[in-house]
């Protein structure tokens, strides 16, 4: 693999009069540039997904994992006591940075996406919640279930476990689609590269005949053809991505949108990730271009 | 350096000719001669290891032509130089790149410099070193050709109907030039139906004419 690396960093700094012996344009020139830039617009959303999806797992994660929820359902005249239980049990509780009831309003606007701004909450019997945030390495559930069960019998706990490992797993699951995609896209790119590059030495099989009669090895040959191909293929890549990278920034903001599409984009070191897309397209138009034309230049012997 | 031992060579289900031996040894100068369709430049292809015999030997620089690779039949041809019959150039390279391109794949292209220059003046090419080859007439592609050959200063040098296209002035210059290349030690084979050429090398340098016919290669006398 060093070998290799060492091969296509020496292409890439070398001596550029193989590149002559080829004509300097055709279709597959076009063809390179076209598809290495669109695969790279594409590779630019997939990244963009796969990083939001990331974020948005770790955030869902962490904003879940710090909070938590106590219903009391109990009858009207022992809400008050049993919440003021609660409470007091919850302040001497390790692991627990607050505890505070929510109001009636608060309870209304949880509310008011499926009832509508009416609702009668005050008339309702709706159990009292009370929201726990957490500290360190939170409280431990089990101790605080059993403590609840004993003193504040119409309690319940909710860690939000349930909520939190479907979504993780939604956004796991988001992430890796959006990799896949990314890989999909890197062998499409190979494939369409390795038939631009088996095209390319099918058109010049005169000038590969001229050049083998005056002495040229195989790998003189490839060389032309592969620091060519790895060139385009990272012009175009580059070109795709500054457009892809547009792409995103022009993608509408929170206010105007809303919902999970806003989160899709890059943010503070993820910026750099993008950068990575036009020298992966290099990478693989290289390994692409030298095996398609080693082999080609064996069965043309 | 070249020896070809008792090779045949056949193409199309049929053979071409078969039992020849020919031996391109340091200093030797010998015409190939024979009618269109004989095989002359099959034979000649199978000296610089462009065609494989189909039976017999062929060793190029001491080496079995048919264990070598891709890349040593490369490195062999380094050390010839062959003026093809349809020149073979880059046409989308200036002549001067076309000439100096054997030097250019053996990764030797700063060499070329004056040398070059020389050459090009040699085979009054000088005021056509910018054009490309399309863009020459048919004689000059043919000294093209040759300065291309001889550029490497290689130790064999094939000529495939080197004069085909060229005046008659300019074909005793080709031959001057190739008599000295030989005086140096280098091994010349050239395939011709030029008798002219022939005769007036015999005159200069002691050769040998070689006739391929009727699948046989012989011996041909002085008058041919």
């Amino acid at each position: 693999m060093i070998t290799a690396f060492g091969r296509f960093i020496a292409m890439l700094a070398g001596d550029p009069l193989p590149d002559r012996s080829v004509p300097p344009t055709g279709y597959t020139a076009r063809l390179t540039l076209f598809t290495s830039g669109a695969m790279a617009f594409l590779a630019m959303f997939a990244l963009a997904l796969s990083l939001a999806t990331g974020r948005l797992a770790d955030r869902w994660s962490a904003e879940l994992a710090r909070t938590s929820t106590l219903r009391i359902s109990a009858p009207a005249d022992q809400l008050d006591a049993q919440q003021a239980a609660a409470i007091k049990l919850l302040e001497t509780t390790p692991g627990v940075a607050s505890a505070r009831a929510l109001s009636t309003e608060e309870q209304q606007e949880l509310l008011e996406p499926w009832f509508g701004p009416d609702i009668p909450i005050a008339s309702l019997p709706i159990p009292r919640l009370i929201e726990i945030i957490e500290e360190g390495e939170g409280y431990d559930p089990t101790g605080l279930r059993a403590r609840l069960q004993a003193e504040v019998p119409g309690a319940i706990l909710d860690d939000h476990t349930r909520w939190r490992e479907p979504l993780i797993d939604a956004a796991s699951r988001l992430r890796l689609l959006a990799v896949t995609a990314i890989l999909l896209i890197v062998a499409a790119m190979g494939a369409m590269i390795t038939l631009a590059a088996q095209a390319a030495l099918s058109a010049n099989a005169q000038v590969i005949r001229v050049m083998r009669l005056v002495g040229a090895r195989d790998l003189y040959i490839a060389g032309a053809f592969v620091r060519r191909f790895t060139i385009r293929a990272f012009a175009g890549a580059a070109a795709g991505s500054i457009v892809g990278m547009l792409a995103v920034l022009l993608l509408p903001s929170t206010e105007v949108a809303g919902g999970f599409l806003t989160g899709l984009g890059f943010q503070g070191a993820g910026w750099f990730a993008p950068l990575c897309i036009p020298v992966l397209a290099a990478v693989v138009a290289f390994f692409a271009t030298r095996a398609a034309a080693l082999r080609t230049l064996r069965t043309q012997s | 350096m070249i020896e070809l031992d008792r090779v045949a060579y056949s193409y199309g289900g049929g053979e071409l000719f078969s039992d020849v031996s020919l031996n391109l040894a340091p200093g030797s100068f010998q015409f190939l001669t024979g009618p269109s369709g004989a095989g002359k430049t099959t034979l000649l292809k199978l000296c610089y290891g462009e065609l494989r015999a189909t039976s017999g030997h062929v060793r190029l620089f001491g080496q079995n032509a048919r264990e070598m690779g891709r890349d040593e039949v490369a490195l062999a041809r380094r050390k010839i130089g062959v003026v093809h019959q349809d020149c073979q150039f880059l046409d989308h390279l200036p002549v001067a790149e076309n000439i100096a391109l054997p030097l250019t794949v053996a990764g030797r292209a700063q060499e070329a410099g004056d040398y070059l220059e020389d050459l090009l003046r040699w085979v009054g090419l000088a005021h056509q070193a910018g054009q490309l080859p399309p863009e020459l007439s048919g004689g000059e592609r043919q000294r093209a050709a040759l300065a291309r050959a001889v550029i490497i200063s290689p130790d064999v040098i094939i000529a495939d109907e080197p004069t085909g296209n060229i005046d008659w002035e300019m074909s005793q210059r080709l031959l001057r030039l190739l008599i000295e290349l030989n005086k140096m030690g280098k091994a010349v084979l050239i395939a011709t139906h030029d008798m002219n050429l022939i005769r007036t090398a015999k005159t200069q340098v002691q050769s040998r004419v070689l006739r391929l016919n009727n699948r046989r290669l012989q011996a041909a006398g002085v008058d041919l």
